[in-house]
């Protein structure tokens, strides 16, 4: 499964991509392969902060929930409601089904990220499939 | 009962292990087994699951374990031990019923299956195989019947859905239109003679759950064979995942959620198979005792009304936020695609049409008390 290298990966299986301002943030195509079919998403709403390595929401699927942990910290500015009707959009393309976007409180904070090479070799050592 | 387990705990795997893992299953341990929870190249856990209620899905269910007992007094014995009444049991039934301690509350749920005259296996849990046989043993003294743990001499594959039946009749010899529901018969399959087959199963479907030699070479020709006979019914393999979602659509109870040792009969709503007309059967007194007194709790049924999903433990919550009771199981529904759980109250919020909450991450989500089994199998006409 190729990671994009303009993103970055935390290894709690989220991925964000910055333009150094915003972000978008989504979880990576591994997760939603250890999660199995993806039911429901829970997310804050926009104005909600959030806080680098906190949980911010969750994502269930038919055997479990799983927190979400922000890759970085910053204020939320828009949600994908599409995930509210069709989650399974996950499952389908995890790194195009995007859950919110952020503006960045400190950009800086990206920089402790995993890059795709680094995160694929994570998930690799983690079992992989 | 031992309170501590040993530490060097090994987890069990089934015969059907290896094929599991070829397959690409995804595994989990549960109850001590390592078990597969979902195939994704058979789409997963809701794909499996809808297979099971339109085709046939077929399931490892060799954990699950086998004690039989025979000999002059096995009848005696079995009606001693278990709330269901087998005296009405013709040779090739079945029944669902219980072993109980004496205060009424669950050891297991079983299936008694009667092979012939004096000859009787139980099937039971998983996770309870130990504590099972050693307490069918220790209750069983007094009878002159001998008791035999047979679960580890089975590889045990449940048949299940509307073409269970059609895919399975091309591997046996057995006639199986004569073999009703909850009846068991003997056959040649897949080549193996004298192989036990059931008309039984755990996902609220027709189905059936053959016994077959528990050696891995015989085990894995079996299985394949079934999967491949069976692709033109889109058969798939299934695991404990849609095994789960299945049984609770069903209303079917689970040990260690619906039904527990501290849970009775008359609570879990399983009176249909408990026989107060036998004369005595251990639980008996302590039943007669809490019928007079009354329910304190009692099993229902719950449709997320708002957006979310009651899972196991989450707890039920009145109007006023106070705690009532929990959730025993709770899933999305694949094949009814409806949120549901199965959770204790105490009777006064147990009516069907009313609303409690369930508190979901610190939240009141609304549930409406709806009636149980959730989903019913369509009748054959």
């Amino acid at each position: 499964m190729p990671y994009p290298t303009d993103f970055k990966y935390t290894k709690e299986h989220e991925w964000i991509k910055s333009d150094g301002k915003s972000a978008t943030i989504g979880i990576t195509s591994y997760a939603q392969g250890s999660l199995g079919d993806i039911v429901f998403v829970e997310l804050p709403k926009p104005g909600a902060e959030i806080t680098a390595g906190k949980t911010f929401g969750s994502v269930e699927s038919v055997k479990a929930v799983s927190d979400l942990y922000a890759p970085a910290s910053g204020t939320v500015t828009e949600v994908n409601s599409d995930l509210n009707t069709a989650p399974e959009k996950i499952n389908q393309d995890a790194h195009s089904a995007w859950l919110m976007k952020i503006t960045l409180k400190d950009p800086s904070e990206l920089n402790s990220l995993l890059s795709a090479a680094d995160y694929e070799k994570f998930v690799a050592e983690e079992g992989g499939h | 009962m031992p309170a501590v387990e040993a530490t060097t705990l090994t987890v069990r795997k089934t015969a059907l292990n290896g094929i599991h893992r070829q397959m690409g299953a995804k595994m989990v341990e549960f109850n001590g087994w390592d078990m597969p929870v979902e195939y994704p190249s058979a789409g997963g856990i809701m794909a499996e699951h809808n297979a099971v209620r339109n085709g046939v899905g077929i399931f490892d269910v060799s954990h699950m374990g086998d004690i039989r007992l025979t000999g002059p007094e096995a009848l005696a014995a079995v009606q001693h031990i278990s709330m269901n009444d087998a005296s009405r049991l013709a040779i090739g039934q079945a029944q669902y019923s219980a072993l109980l301690y004496p205060q009424g509350t669950f050891v297991d749920d079983v299936i008694v299956h009667r092979l012939g005259e004096d000859d009787y296996l139980l099937v039971i849990n998983a996770g309870t195989r130990e504590k099972d046989f050693n307490w069918v043993q220790d209750n069983t003294r007094q009878f002159n019947c001998k008791v035999q743990d047979l679960s580890d001499d089975f590889t045990q594959i449940a048949i299940q859905g509307p073409k269970g039946v059609d895919l399975l009749q091309r591997l046996t010899d057995a006639n199986l239109s004569t073999v009703k529901f909850y009846w068991v018969t003997r056959g040649t399959v897949c080549g193996l003679k004298g192989i036990l087959i059931a008309r039984t199963g755990y996902t609220g479907e027709d189905g059936f759950e053959i016994y077959i030699p528990a050696d891995e070479a015989t085990s894995a020709r079996v299985w394949n064979e079934i999967l491949e006979e069976g692709k033109e019914f889109g058969v798939v393999p299934c695991g404990l995942g849609a095994r789960n979602t299945l049984r609770l659509e069903s209303s079917l109870s689970l040990y260690g959620h619906e039904i527990s040792d501290t849970i009775n009969v008359w609570e879990a709503g399983l009176d249909r198979f408990c026989k107060m007309e036998k004369p005595d059967f251990i639980g008996r007194a302590a039943l007669q005792k809490a019928k007079t007194e009354g329910l304190k709790r009692t099993l229902i049924g719950l449709e997320m009304v708002e957006r979310g999903i009651a899972r196991d433990g989450y707890k039920v919550l009145d109007d006023g936020g106070r705690e009532t009771g929990y959730v025993t199981s709770g899933s999305p529904a694949p094949f009814l695609k409806k949120n549901i759980a199965l959770a204790y109250v105490p009777p006064e919020f147990a009516k069907v049409g009313s609303t409690v909450k369930v508190e979901i991450r610190g939240q009141g989500v609304m549930a409406q008390v709806v009636s149980t089994p959730f989903y019913k199998r369509p009748k054959k006409g």
